[in-house]
């Protein structure tokens, strides 16, 4: 059976969390075929999410933690090339020609990117002492700084940096923040919670300043000394951590020709316009049946789930199939439409439920589903305490649900919602009624 | 130095010094011992490190947090209601010198 065999060769650009998973998971489905890794930065693959948060703590130089061990590439049979970048990709030819003059031929080609952090335009951005937060390269700079000075000023109210504001506060640092918006991390929560982490970051001893972005950077020999906002307040700094956002990283996908908005565009089975080329992670714009539209998100729980979706469907479009033939049908979404393929299971497109956490402080956040204006929302628990959820309603029907310092109300709503278990706002409001073991019974249907 | 052990459901053995501060989760991913993978990076949020922690070392660990409650609730291997906990809430110094844990099955 299957004795068509190809020269295969897996090509995965990026070595994040999602180029990784995906490596990981074509092995562990049983691919034996080549895979090559490429990735931009010279570091062993390593974990981001605690390098704004338990690596920033005062004490000895951290220990940047691994995604594999360094044994993996060996153990798993990749070809890693660390330090190098893809510069072109021809989608005829099907290679990728690397900056080292290398050329690799690919029979898919899996875009894992990422996305880069949006830089400042203001005068003064150029300056020493002004910092991003993406790399393990910047979480060495920011960690060395963080000793030597007394007062940090934070651009943007975002999760990357209000979790470093409560960093620097844990380390008795002076921090200031400035936000343009009216509220912090609006993009993602509800105005509600918004409002609980404006006053909680507060109690901890973050000056949150809503309402105020930044209009330039003073200097003094190169280096930065304060920050000043569209409000005309001077705010004195000897380091500013920038976190304003990213942008996905999709320019070689678009040299490359294939469709990009906000994020390279993808169907159900992670696969570009390009039926050689999958796309995934925080570089990727899918159809998320959670949001009723495309979206990109930027997560780890995205990163690993569309890595462990877009193996399963790149495997399930070998056999059989000739190469080049591309016929245009989007494997995910017509499903009746399949011929009888040689893998058996349907793999129906992707649709696990997005889940985000940010540790600040003392204060843990957990998001079950998407967040959306409007929605009706109702507390559950005790903000005062801490310790309370906010479960969001559009229609009657639950789409999401925040949760402060109670993962268990958390790990119930990504049961309830992954199961489309109904569930009332007045069970949601109610401390008597028994959310976990109503999340854990299985749905009335199949 | 503290020292760690793992037992292998195969019945292989990785044994490991740690220096305080380590937990079990992040000694055995340093170090590549099969079967713990972190993927929340030491948050209590996935339960990818889950370990069985052998009986004669389970004083002097730490209470089971409400995060860490609810991720043993999903583990892929069966919870050991006395054993069951996830690595990255175990740590050298603080916790134990000496400890010796089983990796589960479905992990493995």
């Amino acid at each position: 059976m299957n004795a068509i065999t190809t020269p295969d060769n897996v090509v995965v650009v990026g070595n994040g969390q999602a180029g990784i998973q995906l490596v990981d998971s074509l092995r562990k489905e049983g691919y034996t075929g080549a895979i090559t890794l490429i990735g931009e930065e010279t570091h062993h693959p390593y974990q981001r999410p605690p390098l704004s948060k338990d690596y920033l703590a005062a004490g000895k130089d951290p220990v940047p933690l691994p995604l594999r061990p360094e044994k993996f590439f060996t153990t798993h049979d990749v070809d890693a090339r660390l330090g190098v970048r893809v510069t072109s990709i021809d989608r005829t030819a099907r290679t990728a020609t690397l900056d080292d003059g290398t050329t690799l031929a690919y029979s898919t080609l899996v875009l894992a990117t990422g996305a880069a952090n949006r830089e400042l335009a203001v005068p003064g951005a150029d300056l020493a002492g002004i910092h991003g937060l993406r790399t393990l390269t910047d979480a060495q700079a920011l960690h060395a700084r963080l000793d030597t000075v007394r007062s940090v000023v934070v651009i943007g109210a975002g999760f990357i940096g209000l979790e470093f504001a409560a960093a620097a506060r844990a380390r008795g640092l002076d921090v200031t923040v400035l936000e343009y918006a009216d509220r912090p991390m609006g993009r993602a929560l509800t105005p509600v919670m918004s409002g609980f982490f404006a006053d909680a970051h507060g109690r901890l001893g973050v000056t949150l300043r809503l309402g105020e972005g930044i209009a330039s950077f003073d200097g003094d020999n190169g280096h930065v000394t304060a920050a000043v906002s569209t409000t005309g307040h001077r705010y004195p700094t000897d380091l500013v951590l920038v976190g304003v956002g990213v942008t996905p990283r999709t320019e070689l996908a678009a040299a490359a020709g294939l469709d990009v908005d906000n994020g390279i565009v993808v169907d159900g089975s992670l696969r570009t316009s390009d039926p050689n080329i999958y796309a995934l992670g925080d570089c990727a714009s899918f159809p998320n049946t959670h949001a009723g539209t495309r979206t990109r998100l930027e997560s780890v729980q995205n990163a690993t789930d569309q890595a462990r979706h877009a193996a399963a469907a790149i495997l399930a479009s070998r056999p059989g199939k000739e190469p080049g033939s591309g016929t245009g049908v989007e494997s995910g979404s017509m499903p009746g439409s399949e011929p009888a393929g040689g893998t058996g299971a349907e793999l129906g497109g992707y649709a696990d439920l997005p889940w985000f956490w940010s540790n600040q402080g003392p204060l843990r956040l957990q998001i079950a589903g998407l967040v959306a204006p409007g929605d009706q929302t109702v507390l559950r628990g005790n903000p005062a305490e801490e310790k309370f959820s906010v479960f969001c309603f559009r229609n009657g029907t639950l789409t999401a649900v925040e949760s402060v310092n109670q993962p268990a109300d958390h790990m119930a709503a990504r049961r309830l919602l992954a199961a489309g278990l109904p569930l009332t706002p007045e069970q949601a409001a109610d401390p008597d009624f028994d959310l976990k073991a109503y999340s854990k019974q299985q749905p009335a249907t199949v | 130095m503290a020292n760690i052990t793992y037992h292998h459901a195969k019945g292989n053995v990785d044994s490991l010094d740690a220096e305080p501060g380590m937990t079990v989760m992040m000694a055995a991913v340093i170090h590549g011992v099969d079967g713990i993978i972190g993927e929340c990076g030491g948050q209590a949020i996935c339960a990818t490190c889950h370990v069985y922690v052998r009986d004669e070392y389970l004083d002097g660990l730490p209470a089971i947090s409400g995060a860490e409650e609810e991720m043993l609730e999903t583990t892929v291997s069966p919870r050991n209601p006395a054993r069951s906990r996830l690595g990255c809430q175990l740590t050298a110094g603080d916790h134990f010198n000496t400890i010796e844990v089983d990796i589960p099955d479905e992990q493995d």
